[in-house]
């Protein structure tokens, strides 16, 4: 096991080199510079702008002291749309408020989506399996660029519960539509797959054998059904969180949160080639590590599985 | 010898003490003295070399002041400078600095402009706005941009720590109404020196503003307070200014409702709705901004919209009452010349576009296509390029419907903002959605956009216009030859103006003291009061 | 909104046995399929929206271009869904005929998601075959880039493609449909793997069959049921991706539009007095979606049944 999770991390040193030289050339091919801007900029200070910023240089040299920089300093660059701010800095700044409200919602999801599954299944074709089934589709086809507007006009207009937007990592009341907003399709898919994978464990043999025994029912689901039911749970995780990360975007731009998801799209927009950089790295390694855990936990969750 | 106080308009205003706004007689002042503003986006940098759009201006506006200030209708009025005079040859102006402090209680001297202006026009600073001290005439500007001469050459020097001399190339009739652009507020010297990049953090900045900066939280919000050393502190009403970041123009909205904003743009189409149910809230006022159609007349461009006949018929046929009206409805003016309407000094001429009937003129340009060989039987194909916007994307599809029945098939090219000025800017395109904002409020700053070495897109090119342009930095009174440039913009027609701007916004009816009719809508925190509810 | 790879698997595998046990899995899946009342309710939908794409536009009074200036500047109040005026839908706020434009925004959106799933399941069928039957060297190098490209945040990279390429259906097609094939390529692999040593396949081999010619007459044809079920998973997908690329302004070219692209300015002006800006893209949008998740569930039940 040890040694297979190194070897995995041995490859995610080339796959990210493969992802900086492939975003650092597409970025660069794309029509205008981050200086590039409505009032044209005269040859002279575009010229002083390229040289501060090392734009000036051949692209395979850029890329070398841009992949230099981040080895040998953990450095990746001043911003060139925010003049005031590092990469590094922007980065400190937005993650933690995505990496807040995201696992949030990721918990949330993964807590109420295989509870909500769990209930549906063993009261199968009850009405509460049918509650949770329409709950689950329902909000699984609702874009959340629908629902966040949606929530914002509830809480904040009609009942002024909550502030309609803005981040304070000491205020729970800015997380919650956030949560809700970012949340809520993940939680009917799991809940779906939850479902759908303990109705059939349930009807499987070793359950039968173990109902047959005469063990309490509580003890048949949690003992013997619940484990395996989670498996294709858990392989669901890992993309789970990659899109929950693309899907940040719709949360900062309705909530105004600050988070790293806006500051892509802005950043590829702007032609703020460092910090487009910066968040596309850190979205690779993460997706790497997360898809890595979920790998780890589902061979420990799965004893056939050996790698 | 100089005289002192010597053009006309600015006497009056710089006599007066330079008060701010104050509540008047029988007006309750709320408890709380707190203004949120919104904002779009987030602040890109609070480092006034640096700045580059509106937004940061607003900020800086509250954290910084100029040699001069604006008022509730965009006249100059003192800000740090007290007086100022101006040499005969018009060449030379020389200020005389009041009393004001730094917010540690440090003197804002001469010398803090003197560094202020050289750092903006140094190559190392890298300012996107150093062209503005080109736009200055200020002696040596260009050169030391370009990195041919030193910083320590620009005609900027302090005679002493009260006294501010300024030299120009050329007389330059806008000077004085370029001294409230944030470009040329002062910087204190020894706090960049201390803290690098970092000196615009909360806790480092130094601003000679009515307000400091509290927080700044990238995309979130932004924070001020007023400011205790201000040299009129004990006439700034408003305690705290913040300004909040919303991404989306109708959760702005939502939240404005909500009571988290006191000021926030309309949406397009909304104002009629919402003027309708609070009249007290919802207000259009004039823009200094223009939105035009450019056309490509370069060598890249188009054939034929090398014929002046087909621009014209083009710009004839676009309804502009329609998009005004029907689509934009809040009180933007059909544009028929590109400078503003509102601007001062400016009268437009009476052109075909202006005084004919919309029947007449869609008839006027099926003839004039009709006389260019051209027509639903032998019809032009032209592609018509806008970045992406809602509004942009609204008025874009108008426009081809307005063409079609003329035999205009028009491809609508939706793309992002950095490819469209990008391609604008290399002349790969064949009409343009085009925006100007003036820098001051003045004709010149629209005008000089068409001038052969100008920003023009289109490379649209005309001796004459050229001649005027130039004529007019000297000139006594300038209003006739705006008005005659604008005569050739429309028999040229090197681009269809669409709409003059206003400012559709919902305003909080509590907040007292924010400009009604500076086309420029500059706004000064000092000037605010809340009401109590 | 995820297609369950476990599940696939176990349909794979069915898929390979069967065709060893010589029995068409076909007609006993036909029989299961016309049972499951879901996936036949998901399959009258389907169709009812295919014909609402290719009919639509024959019964529309206006073309999805027209402006229609009577209802110009005062949509809320004119611009209802109304039969008398011809706007069964109502109008967008420029005044075009909704339902024109739903018509137009539903014929795109299911090419996107059509095209877009195809791209992903021919690409991946036929590289996961190659890798799975040519195995060795080169399997391993294959399913080592599959590896690395599985950790590339796909999304991110779509947007630089459009932001790059600019915006065109192709590029959308394209980048879509280039999201999804890799998790197709490691099943198809597996399946490979196991289909090779089979009597059938070495009978090919034997009598000189190039191999190009066996994945493609032998073993893909085996792994159909497989890239059925995948591909009706993956449309919705495909549908919902198109969505958030049109809600960040990166979708199809004006005057075409497609779903997200006006739910997206439904959405926006939800709380003015048009919701049925909103309503009908939306109702077209999440039916759909049921639509293909049922008929796909269904299929793959179908296909592959627990009780066998």
């Amino acid at each position: 096991m040890f040694a297979y999770i190194m070897r995995r991390l041995a490859v995610a040193v080339p796959t990210l080199l493969l992802l900086i030289v492939f975003s650092f050339i597409l970025m660069h091919l794309a029509p205008g510079g981050p200086f590039t801007q409505e009032r044209e900029l005269p040859p002279q200070v575009l010229a002083n702008l390229n040289a501060k910023y090392g734009l000036d240089d051949p692209l395979w040299k850029q890329i070398i002291n841009y992949i230099w920089g981040i080895v040998a300093h953990f450095d990746f660059g001043p911003s060139f749309v925010y003049p005031d701010r590092s990469v590094n800095e922007l980065v400190a700044a937005g993650f933690p408020v995505t990496l807040t409200y995201g696992s949030l919602a990721f918990i949330a999801a993964v807590v109420m989506g295989v509870g909500l599954g769990v209930v549906a299944a063993i009261w199968h074709n009850s009405f509460l399996d049918y509650l949770a089934v329409g709950i689950s589709i329902g909000a699984q086809v609702l874009p959340n660029f629908v629902m966040a507007p949606i929530l914002v006009l509830i809480f904040t207009l009609w009942y002024g519960l909550l502030p309609g937007g803005g981040w304070s990592f000491s205020d729970p009341s800015f997380w919650i539509m956030p949560v809700i907003a970012l949340g809520t399709s993940y939680m009917a898919s799991i809940a779906r797959i939850t479902r759908s994978s303990m109705l059939e464990v349930l009807g499987s043999n070793h359950i039968r054998t173990a109902r047959a025994k005469g063990m309490p029912e509580h003890r048949v689901i949690i003992r013997h059904a619940l484990k395996p039911a989670m498996l294709p749970v858990i392989s669901y995780l890992g993309p789970v969180f990659v899109s929950m990360i693309t899907g940040s975007v719709v949360i900062d731009i309705y909530f105004s949160t600050g988070g790293i998801g806006k500051a892509f799209v802005d950043s590829a927009l702007n032609r703020d080639y460092a910090v487009m950089m910066g968040v596309t790295i850190l979205v690779g390694a993460l997706t790497i590590v997360f898809n890595l855990v979920v790998d780890v936990l589902y061979a420990w969750i799965d004893p056939k599985i050996r790698y | 010898m100089t005289k002192f106080f010597a053009t006309t308009a600015l006497v009056a205003s710089l006599a007066m003490p330079a008060f701010a706004v104050q509540p008047a007689e029988g007006e309750q002042l709320a408890e709380n003295q707190v203004y949120n503003f919104w904002l779009l986006d987030a602040i890109k940098s609070v480092d006034p070399a640096k700045n580059t759009d509106v937004e940061g201006s607003d900020v800086l506006r509250q954290l910084f002041e100029g040699l001069m200030n604006e008022d509730e209708k965009g006249a100059m009025v003192p800000g740090v400078a007290e007086s100022f005079e101006e040499s005969d040859d018009k060449l030379t102006y020389t200020f005389k600095l009041r009393d004001a402090k730094w917010s540690n209680g440090e003197p804002v001297t001469a010398g803090d402009f003197v560094y202020a202006w050289r750092r903006a026009v140094n190559p190392e600073t890298a300012s996107e706005y150093a062209w503005f001290m080109e736009l200055m005439n200020i002696v040596n500007a260009t050169d030391i941009v370009k990195g041919e001469k030193s910083p320590e050459k620009l005609g900027v020097k302090a005679i002493d720590d009260k006294t501010l001399e300024v030299t120009l190339t050329t007389p330059t009739p806008y000077f004085i109404k370029t001294l409230s652009h944030a470009t040329t507020f002062p910087v204190p010297q020894k706090v960049i020196e201390e803290h690098g990049d970092a000196w615009t953090q909360p806790g480092n900045l130094v601003g000679n503003g009515a307000f400091v900066l509290k927080s700044h939280n990238l995309g979130v919000d932004i924070t001020m307070e007023k400011n205790p050393e201000y040299w009129d502190a004990e006439n700034v009403v408003m305690q705290t200014v913040k300004g909040i970041t919303v991404n989306d123009n109708n959760v702005a909205l939502t939240r404005y409702q909500a009571g988290e904003l006191d000021r926030v743009q309309i949406p397009a189409g909304q104002y009629p709705r919402l003027e309708k149910e609070a009249p007290d809230q919802a207000v259009s006022l004039p823009y200094a901004c223009s939105y035009a159609y450019v056309y490509n007349v370069s060598e890249k461009g188009p054939e034929a919209l090398k014929d002046v006949r087909v621009r014209e018929a083009l710009s004839l046929a676009l309804n502009r009452d329609i998009i005004v009206n029907n689509v934009l409805q809040g009180g933007q003016k059909p544009a028929t010349t590109w400078t503003h309407w509102a601007i001062e000094g400016f009268d437009q001429p009476e052109t075909e576009l202006a005084t004919l009937s919309q029947e007449e003129k869609t008839q006027r340009a099926q003839e004039l296509l009709t006389e260019a060989g051209y027509g639903p039987d032998n019809p032009i194909s032209l592609t018509l390029q806008y970045n992406t916007d809602e509004n942009h994307k609204k008025l874009a599809i108008a426009a081809q419907q307005f063409w079609k029945p003329l035999g205009v098939n028009i491809t609508l090219n939706n793309v992002e903002w950095k490819v469209h000025t990008d391609r604008m800017q290399n002349q790969d395109f064949d009409m343009a959605r085009y925006a100007w904002c003036a820098d001051y409020n003045e004709a010149s700053t629209f005008l000089d956009w068409f001038r052969t070495d100008g920003y023009n897109s289109g490379k649209w090119s005309n001796a004459e216009f050229d001649q005027l342009m130039a004529d007019a930095k000297t000139a006594e009174d300038t209003t006739p030859i705006y008005t005659r440039a604008e005569e050739i913009l429309a028999e040229e027609v090197p681009a269809a103006f669409v709409y003059h701007y206003a400012k559709v916004d919902m305003i909080n009816p509590d907040i007292k003291g924010l400009p009604t009719e500076n086309v420029l809508n500059s706004w000064y925190a000092k000037d605010l009061y809340r009401l109590a509810d | 909104m995820v297609i369950q790879q476990d599940k696939m698997q176990s349909l794979a595998t069915r898929m390979s046995q069967d065709e060893v046990k010589g029995r068409s899995p076909w007609a006993d899946a036909r029989k299961r399929f016309l049972r499951n009342k879901a996936a036949m309710t998901g399959l009258i939908i389907l169709i009812g929206v295919a014909l609402f794409a290719l009919l639509g536009n024959q019964f529309a009074q206006w073309s999805n271009e027209d402006l229609d200036f009577t209802v110009m500047g005062q949509v809320a109040t004119m611009g209802m869904p109304s039969f008398e005026n011809g706007h069964y839908f109502g109008t967008d706020d420029l005044g075009r005929d909704l339902f024109a434009r739903t018509v137009q925004g539903t014929q795109i959106s299911l090419m996107v998601g059509i095209v877009g799933a195809a791209i992903a399941v021919i690409v991946g069928t036929l590289y996961g075959a190659t890798a799975g039957y040519v195995g060795g060297r080169t399997d391993q190098i294959m399913m080592r880039a599959v590896d690395i490209l599985m950790s590339i945040p796909y999304m991110f990279v779509l947007i630089l493609l459009l932001v790059m390429f600019g915006r065109s259906i192709a590029m959308l097609f394209l980048g879509i449909g280039l999201i999804s094939w890799l998790d197709m390529s490691r099943i198809v692999r597996g399946q490979t793997l196991s289909l090779k040593n089979r009597e059938f396949i070495e009978a090919a081999r034997a009598t000189g069959v190039p191999s190009w010619k066996i994945i493609i007459r032998h073993i893909v044809p085996n792994l159909l049921g497989l890239v059925a079920v995948y591909a009706t998973l993956l449309v919705p997908l495909m549908i919902l991706t198109e969505s958030f690329i049109s809600f960040l302004g990166l979708g199809v070219q004006e005057p075409l539009t497609s779903w997200g692209a006006l739910i997206s300015e439904g959405a926006g002006t939800m709380n003015y007095g048009t919701l049925w800006q909103l309503a009908f893209p939306l109702f077209f949008f999440v039916i759909t979606l049921f639509g293909f998740f049922f008929v796909g569930d269904g299929l793959r039940d179908a296909l592959d049944p627990k009780d066998r």
